[in-house]
């Protein structure tokens, strides 16, 4: 059974050298550390390339050095080091790896060395993406979603050394992702300590145990297109390509097909979208809940709607292909998929809202992430429903309308959640405290930046303006105030990036120099507040295993002394259990 | 309470924006109107929820903030409250959902009338190809291409000769007749895009792909790209002249057939061309009729 795992003392190798405890590490919170410092690094090089791309977008024509191969290079890897590098990577890779055994009371993954083996090769799928900036031709130009023929002929950049760097990191990232994925879903399945049954988890380890399900069923697809794509480009097969003209003379490709590689891609991809925002939204609910001082309400419902949307969003990939030219009669079956999916989703937004109500709310720096990604996300989930609904979709895909969208909802909410998730945890993974009039600033600058970016967008996608444009130059129908919509946008891009030094600085100085930190400083109930040490010691429990009495949501129970009951406490008539209510 | 106050404001500060942004929709210039009702109803929708959702945020943050002596109310779930809930959703779903479908299935309805007209696009082009007086295309292809036949339309099929082909950027279209336009590509994906007429699909090399629309304003339009093809994307434009019936048949009369084009062309440019057409061991994928 699950306990014997958890419980038996023989496997853990304490470290005995500097190098092992900090380098090869087989600790999850140390494996965590890694992936999250190196996901957070190639971030910053996406956040680079974001600013460069507002640069020219705003003051076309200013940086002469900006030339359309290179802004097309800014586009595609700022858009594929966001998704899969940084988010994917930090949320699984960082906060998954941190947070299961913690919450579920063990002791580490089941299988420590196979994570350890995961970073590692995260970090060479990562190195093998930067060394695309330094090979001839540079970066791929082809937008983060590689489509063929392009990526790979004539009049694109880096078609070809550029591609195959950046195809040959995703094989790579897929394995270790896989790596990671199957200790994550085995763990929470075989390693959860007594009396922590599945309905008892916190909905963060439920949203990354479906998300880590997800990616192991969703990457394949990516990891056969971006093999095939490889072959026809080195090899010369055709999967992908058709007969076609490159620069004026006749390629020596025929019969493959170029719909094909959109159809795997987005079968990855879309599923990919919720491999991101599940996570995040597993973390929302707990912070919500904790600072709210009340439970989250329906927790029941929260669960099978991570599950719904886990199981749905391999249903809907389509949606991404309207006008992709695939047969037309495919929109009726995707649009109503698509569609139904926003109500399992609206029900979470429902049920957070719920929770707020009647609670007893700490606007501290966690909760004002928290309450700014149910902002964000309700705002991008409702214009996903425009580009949903097929022939609504046809005059705005492929404009700002779409970069808009997505930016709003799986871009800056899953980081505003993460941003949250960081200040809410750093105590803990640190044991020091940050400070919180920079986190406040951080926080404003942020979330105001952010809508002011993104809003405008909306609307210049219906006025028309596409995307992946380096530059709009003449056209009859865009006005010249829309360039100062774009001077606009790019002036508050640019403040939100200078914000983001404020939140480095007092992450990194606090580390060193912050004032010591409570154990369990806004009195959370679930499990991994209730460590022997903070931060937890190798093996997370001391000599005992946590026995789990209650859910992770027992706040402001009636009768109880404290507005908040540790899962482990057993039930008393201090601390009575109402979890018999549900 | 400062962030109950922003969200406040910023709802505020969205609708005020919708209101008076001049960034909206380019004024309807085919028979897409309902694209266009179909996004007003999803607008409206959405904005329901928006402002709803939204105030209520603001006002649980307002009234249920922390003061000293508070305490959370206790309840674990809803069961009625949340089929409540669910039972709108899925009604405000359908409100948007019915009249997308409804749009969508005359999308892909090509109405048995609608001539046809020929959109090939290149990096970083557009040309045209009009059927001429049968009203059928011919057979075309990559196979086809020479220097001299850069449309690489079929030598060998009698439906090709009459074909007018139109080498620059610019489009011409009748107003009030229905068009199907058919799509295709010599190279990479490209999109067929012309923001009044609200239609677009991408250009598939391999692939036909097609539209339909009716064009109901006399006027020029810009065609652009929408679909990245490189690093030319940007500069992919063509012009798109919608205009009365006689002038349209007029300016179609000075465009040049592909049997002028042969006969125009060097003797060896048509062997070569021939040359190819009979060298051709695959069929002609482009082909429509």
């Amino acid at each position: 059974m699950a306990t014997t795992i958890a419980d038996d003392l023989r496997p853990m190798h304490h470290p005995k050298t500097w190098v092992g405890k900090y380098v090869w590490s087989q600790d999850h919170k140390v494996i965590a550390i890694q992936y999250g410092v190196t996901a957070i690094a190639i971030g910053l090089v996406a956040l680079v390339l974001s600013v460069l791309m507002r640069l020219q977008l705003g003051f076309p024509g200013l940086f002469p050095w900006i030339q359309p191969e290179n802004y097309l290079q800014y586009v595609s890897m700022h858009g594929m080091i966001m998704v899969v590098y940084l988010l994917t990577a930090l949320l699984l890779g960082g906060f998954g790896n941190y947070m299961i055994p913690l919450m579920i009371g063990a002791r580490d993954m089941v299988f420590p060395f196979v994570n350890m083996l995961s970073y590692w090769i995260y970090l060479l799928s990562v190195l093998v993406l930067v060394s695309g900036f330094f090979v001839p031709g540079g970066p791929t130009g082809a937008g983060w979603t590689l489509y063929p023929p392009q990526a790979i002929s004539e009049g694109t950049p880096g078609n070809q050394w550029g591609i195959v760097t950046m195809l040959g990191s995703l094989a790579i990232f897929i394995i270790a992702f896989t790596m990671g994925g199957l200790n994550y879903v085995t763990t929470v399945l075989q390693a959860r300590t007594r009396g922590m049954t599945l309905m008892r988890m916190p909905l963060t380890v439920w949203g990354i145990f479906i998300a880590s399900i997800m990616g192991l069923l969703a990457f394949p697809a990516l990891f056969v297109a971006a093999i095939m794509m490889l072959l026809d480009h080195l090899l010369g097969s055709s999967f992908f390509m058709p007969a076609m003209m490159t620069m004026g003379q006749e390629s020596n490709t025929q019969g493959g097909s170029p719909l094909l590689f959109q159809h795997l891609f987005w079968f990855f991809g879309h599923p990919e979208v919720y491999i991101v925002a599940l996570p995040a939204f597993g973390i929302v609910s707990d912070l919500i809940s904790v600072h709210a001082r009340k439970n989250i309400f329906g927790y029941r419902m929260m669960v099978w709607a991570i599950v719904i949307i886990g199981g749905l969003s391999f249903l809907v990939w389509a949606h991404h292909m309207y006008v992709s030219g695939m047969n037309p009669y495919f929109g009726f079956f995707f649009a109503t998929s698509t569609l139904i999916i926003a109500i399992p989703t609206a029900i979470k937004v429902y049920n957070w809202l719920l929770t707020l109500w009647r609670g007893d709310i700490h606007l501290r720096v966690p909760m004002l992430f928290a309450i700014a990604f149910l902002f964000t996300f309700i705002h991008g989930g409702l214009t996903g429903l425009f580009l949903g609904n097929v022939s609504v979709d046809v005059p705005l895909s492929d404009t700002f309308f779409v970069v808009g969208h997505f930016h709003m909802v799986m871009g800056v909410s899953p980081i505003l959640v993460i941003f949250g998730a960081i200040y809410h945890w750093y105590p803990k993974i640190t044991g020091r405290m940050w400070n919180e009039t920079l986190g406040q600033v951080h926080f404003w600058v942020t979330f105001l930046g952010v809508y002011a970016v993104y809003l405008p967008m909306h609307y210049l996608g219906i006025l028309g303006v596409p995307r992946r444009y380096y530059a709009l130059g003449e056209t009859s129908f865009i006005p010249e105030s829309a360039h100062l919509a774009n001077e606009a946008i790019s002036v508050a891009a640019i403040i939100v990036f200078a914000a983001q030094f404020l939140f480095f600085y007092n992450m990194i100085w606090n580390l060193l120099r912050g004032p010591k930190a409570d154990p369990n400083p806004w009195g959370a109930a679930s499990l991994e507040w209730q460590t022997p040490q903070t931060p937890p010691g190798h093996g997370n429990w001391g000599p005992h295993l946590p026995t789990v009495y209650r859910w992770a949501y027992d706040y402001s129970v009636p009768h109880a002394s404290r507005d908040f009951i540790p899962q482990n406490e057993p039930p008393s008539a201090e601390a009575p259990s109402e979890e018999a209510a549900l | 309470m400062r962030v109950a106050i922003a969200i406040v404001a910023l709802v505020l500060g969205s609708i005020v924006f919708h209101l008076l942004s001049p960034w909206w929709q380019t004024p309807l210039a085919s028979n897409w109107d309902s694209i266009d009702s179909a996004l007003h109803i999803t607008l409206v929708i959405c904005a329901i929820a928006f402002i709803s959702l939204n105030l209520f945020l603001a006002l649980a943050i307002v009234r249920f903030r922390h003061r000293p002596g508070n305490r959370a109310h206790y309840a674990p779930e809803n069961p009625r409250l949340e089929r409540t809930l669910t039972f709108w959703t899925g009604l405000g779903i359908v409100g948007m959902l019915a009249p997308g479908l409804v749009a969508w299935g005359k999308y892909v309805d090509v109405p048995k009338d609608a001539a046809v007209v020929e959109a090939i696009g290149q990096q970083w082009q557009w040309t045209f190809r009009y059927p001429g007086p049968d009203g059928v295309l011919g057979t075309a292809g990559v196979q086809y291409m020479t220097p001299d036949n850069p449309f690489g339309v079929n030598p060998l099929d009698p439906f090709g000769r009459d074909d007018i082909l139109v080498q620059g950027n610019e489009l011409h279209l009748p107003k009030g007749k229905s068009v199907k336009l058919v799509l295709r590509s010599k190279d990479v994906l490209h999109d067929f895009y012309v923001p009044e007429f609200r239609a677009k699909m991408d250009l598939v090399p391999g692939l036909v792909t097609y539209f339909w629309m009716t064009p109901t304003t006399n006027g020029t339009f810009d065609i652009l790209c929408a679909e990245l093809c490189g690093v030319g994307h940007h500069e992919m434009r063509g012009t798109v002249v919608v205009e009365p019936r006689e002038s349209f048949e007029a300016w179609l009369g000075q465009q040049e057939s592909f049997n002028q084009l042969l006969a125009m062309s060097s003797p060896d440019a048509v062997t070569e061309m021939f040359r190819k057409a009979n060298s051709c061991s695959t069929p002609a994928t482009w082909g429509v009729r």
